[in-house]
């Protein structure tokens, strides 16, 4: 057996109480294209960031070429031959592409030679990075890390934001890389392209390696279940009947969405949520359900598409217009919806004072009693009521959904809202969303916790690569068939009956 | 070329405008003359080293509220040393100066990265310091400078083999701001360490992953400030002959030509010739308005509606620029 080019053992990291790795390890063999794998939070980035010196471990060694190594920066990592090209383009924006190789010490002519290679014909050094556009980026980006010959590659989600056929050269190019010996670190959420790339897969799970497989023909199922732990065998107990929710098909829906396109990330979306329903969506990160909530709240123009309320075709300009059509958005991120310095009852008041038809003494008691009654009804607690900023968590996400009740909205999108918060209160704000939605109040929640789609919501709209690739009804939406899902994998058992029947698409395999 | 004039069209754009307002000096001053312009250069040298010490700091994604003190400080302390001292005394005030307000800058962005204190609140913290400092060093306006220094930017420069017509319009002062400033800018552009400065002011995050060391680089910009800021310490007690304690109005006309010069002020773009030329600008602007016998009140009114329509047209050049 050939002495591993990159070896990390035991690397652990965390941060405050918080562990983000505990025993993570990781072995690259020379000219091996190796895949890292891993759930949402399992620790892929951070062990990304440790390898190549951005952040700095709490425990673990890691040895390059059978030597120990400290790698402190980047540089550092870059004078030991480990070059990363991250998911973020790492191109200075105010600088021109020649000043930005000038920074990195890159020799041009190499740089020039790989671009071509990969697909960009028509590169002006002298071109700002700012003006370039972001799938060139990335070319650039890669480009770049490879015009220094580095032994070993580490490439997180490199295909993810690229067209097909500049993809299709990536992949290309990473084979030729292997073939010359050099080592590739490959993260991506696609099976498609780990299984026709690499020889062997990590798989991490909460901050631990748990697995480390070769890539064969019918790995995958191996690979998700590697992911999910225990997890798969969990009882299936906490399945939950749909509810009365699921209304007759010929309801009219609440929100009607067909061939939503957002940009390059998300691509021909349908779908209908109704009356009284809570319908979950689920996807691995950046698989374009940012862009789907923002469009849908109106902060990005959709730039394809329709999107009826209660039968009436929208376009929405400005947050303002979703609002008035009866669309509020929680986001994850508490600090992006609240006034954090402004007490609890203004931040509830907030938006029904920001109407200016609203101004004026005489509401001042009206809008007082709904804020109160607002206020009741999720037990908020108020004894730190002079900032919001000094309430828990999960207090505040009462906070920003509580001003939606008051504003009296019909449609609530939640992106994450249990993100950071205490056990209880996340049993009370699923609790809050299935009494809403039995008051015929309608409620799309995007959710990272996949346990919760069993626990709050009717079914689950899976997104992967900016498409809808399929819908479950919440019985069989355990964790392990949304994982499956998640990765475009296709279902085992198709059972199209009861609200998938009258799905206009039919699950699309992964592209 | 094209490509030239859209790269420097900002610069371009306020070099017309400074011959615009030439002209219109002329205009409404006839004997607008040589020596008037040597007296306007004189008036601006202060204020373009504290112009190049902002724009040097702003660049790399920073802000200095503690210029004006700087120079105050570098200045009384110049001027009490040199006070009563032989003229080749001041050969060793000069270099000492410079070297002092080099490590005050370097002080400020040390405070900077080791604290995680932002930029503002330490340089505005970092103000009241150096006047207290300066205070110490000087009570009240005095002190003295060496005569062979006051001659530095008194009077023109000799050029032989050209005509008195044209010598008489390169004032010292103008000459000895235009090689300050490259024996800085300069040597920055070769060693390639300028890249590093527009790269932490452009994206901290992406200069980081590129190898730029980012707090070392931080601390650079703000020792170069300092710098800069010395030399306008020593441009005041040039012109002026003494060291004045209490700081001039430079920090807030520091952070106006640095808009007006087309430095972004979240960092990452712009150059140095920009906000020199518009603090050129600013000050003739106070001149012809003072020619034309406006309230000064008004005249402060004035400077900042050109400074916010100027800023706006950029805008709107820009936008319609990248939408094109």
């Amino acid at each position: 057996m050939t002495e591993p080019l990159l070896e990390a053992t035991g690397v652990a990291k965390t941060y405050g109480a918080v562990a983000a790795l505990r025993n993570a390890s990781l072995s690259v063999r020379p000219g091996e294209v190796h895949a890292l794998m891993g759930a949402n939070g399992a620790g892929k980035s951070t062990l990304v960031k440790i390898l190549t010196g951005a952040i700095r471990p709490n425990a673990g060694r890691i040895l390059i070429r059978g030597k120990e190594h400290r790698v402190h920066s980047p540089a550092e990592a870059r004078r030991a031959g480990l070059v990363s090209v991250y998911q973020e383009p790492a191109l200075i924006p105010d600088l021109d592409v020649a000043a930005n190789l000038r920074l990195t010490r890159t020799p041009v002519e190499p740089f020039r030679q790989w671009v071509r290679e990969l697909g960009v014909d028509d590169l002006d050094l002298r071109d700002m990075a700012r003006d370039v556009p972001l799938a060139v980026l990335r070319i650039l980006d890669l480009a770049r890390a490879l015009a220094i010959a580095p032994d070993v590659l580490l490439l997180d989600e490199m295909t993810a934001a690229l067209p097909a056929n500049l993809a299709e050269k990536v992949l290309d190019v990473v084979r030729r890389q292997s073939r010359a010996g050099r080592s590739v670190i490959f993260i991506s959420h696609r099976f498609i392209e780990i299984s026709s790339l690499c020889d062997r897969a990590t798989v991490l799970r909460d901050g631990e390696t748990v697995g480390v497989v070769d890539i064969a023909p019918g790995i995958e199922e191996k690979i998700v279940e590697l992911m999910l732990g225990a997890k798969i065998e969990k009882a299936r107990a906490a399945a939950r009947r749909a509810g009365k929710a699921a209304k007759p098909a010929d309801a009219r829906p609440r929100l009607k969405v067909r061939n939503l396109s957002v940009g390059n990330k998300l691509h021909d979306v349908s779908f209908d949520l109704a009356n009284g329903e809570v319908a979950g969506v689920v996807a691995l990160e950046g698989q374009g359900q940012d862009e789907l909530f923002a469009a849908l709240s109106g902060s990005t123009p959709a730039a394809e598409g329709s999107i009826e309320v209660d039968g009436m075709p929208v376009k929405f300009h400005r947050p303002a217009d979703a609002i008035g059509a009866g669309i509020a958005y929680v986001p994850g991120d508490r600090a992006e919806a609240l006034l954090m310095q402004q007490p609890v009852r203004e931040n509830i008041a907030l938006p029904f004072s920001a109407h200016w038809r609203n101004w004026g003494p005489i509401d001042r008691r009206r809008e007082g009693e709904r804020v109160t009654r607002a206020i009741e009804r999720l037990q908020i607690d108020t004894r730190a009521q002079r900032e919001v900023q000094r309430l828990s968590g999960g207090n505040q996400q009462k906070v920003t959904i509580a001003r939606w009740i008051a504003a009296d909205v019909r449609t609530i999108l939640c992106f994450d809202p249990t993100r950071g918060i205490d056990v209880r209160t996340k049993q009370e704000i699923y609790r809050l969303l299935r009494e809403l939605a039995t008051q015929g109040k309608s409620i799309l929640f995007y959710t990272s916790e996949l346990e919760e789609i069993q626990l709050a919501c009717d079914r689950a709209i899976v997104i992967f690569g900016g498409r809808v690739v399929d819908v479950l009804p919440v019985e069989i939406a355990d964790e392990a068939a949304l994982t499956r899902a998640a990765y475009g994998l296709p279902r085992n058992a198709k059972e199209d009956v009861g609200i998938l029947a009258d799905l206009p698409n039919p699950p699309a395999s992964s592209s | 070329m094209t490509r030239f004039i859209t790269r420097n069209g900002w610069v371009l754009g306020l070099l017309a405008l400074l011959a615009l307002l030439f002209v219109f000096t002329k205009a409404i001053q006839p004997f607008y003359g040589a020596g008037d312009f040597g007296s306007l250069a004189r008036a601006v040298l202060p204020f373009a080293f504290a112009v190049a010490a902002q724009t040097i700091v702003v660049i790399a994604g920073g802000i200095d509220l503690s210029i004006a003190s700087m120079m105050a400080l570098t200045s009384v302390t110049a001027a009490s040393m040199m006070n009563g001292a032989s003229e080749e005394f001041a050969l060793l005030v000069v270099p000492f100066v410079l070297v002092m307000g080099l490590l005050l800058g370097a002080l400020n962005g040390l405070l900077i990265v080791v604290t995680r204190v932002p930029d503002i609140v330490v340089t505005l913290a970092m103000l009241f310091v150096f006047q207290g400092a300066a205070l110490l060093v000087l009570e009240a306006p005095g002190g003295a400078a060496a005569d062979w220094l006051k001659a530095l930017i008194t009077g023109t420069v000799q050029l032989p083999g050209l005509p008195e017509a044209i010598t008489a319009w390169v004032p010292k002062a103008l000459v000895l701001l235009v090689i300050c400033l490259a024996l800085v800018w300069i040597p920055l552009r070769l060693s390639g360490l300028d890249l590093s400065l527009y790269a932490i002011g452009s994206n901290p995050l992406a200069a980081f992953r590129s190898g730029v060391p980012v707090a070392r680089t931080k601390i650079l910009s703000y020792a170069l400030g300092g710098l800069f800021g010395a030399m306008g310490g020593l441009s005041l007690t040039m012109s002026t002959g003494i060291g004045a304690p209490i700081p001039g109005p430079y920090l807030l006309a520091s952070v106006a030509a640095v808009v007006l010069g087309g430095v972004a002020l979240g960092g990452g773009r712009g150059g140095i010739i920009g906000p020199i030329v518009a603090v050129i600008i600013l000050r003739l602007v106070r001149t012809d308005l003072t020619l034309l016998a406006v309230d000064p009140n008004v005249t402060a009114i004035i400077e900042g509606t050109i400074m916010v329509i100027v800023v706006m047209f950029g805008a709107y050049i820009a936008l319609r620029g990248r939408s094109s």
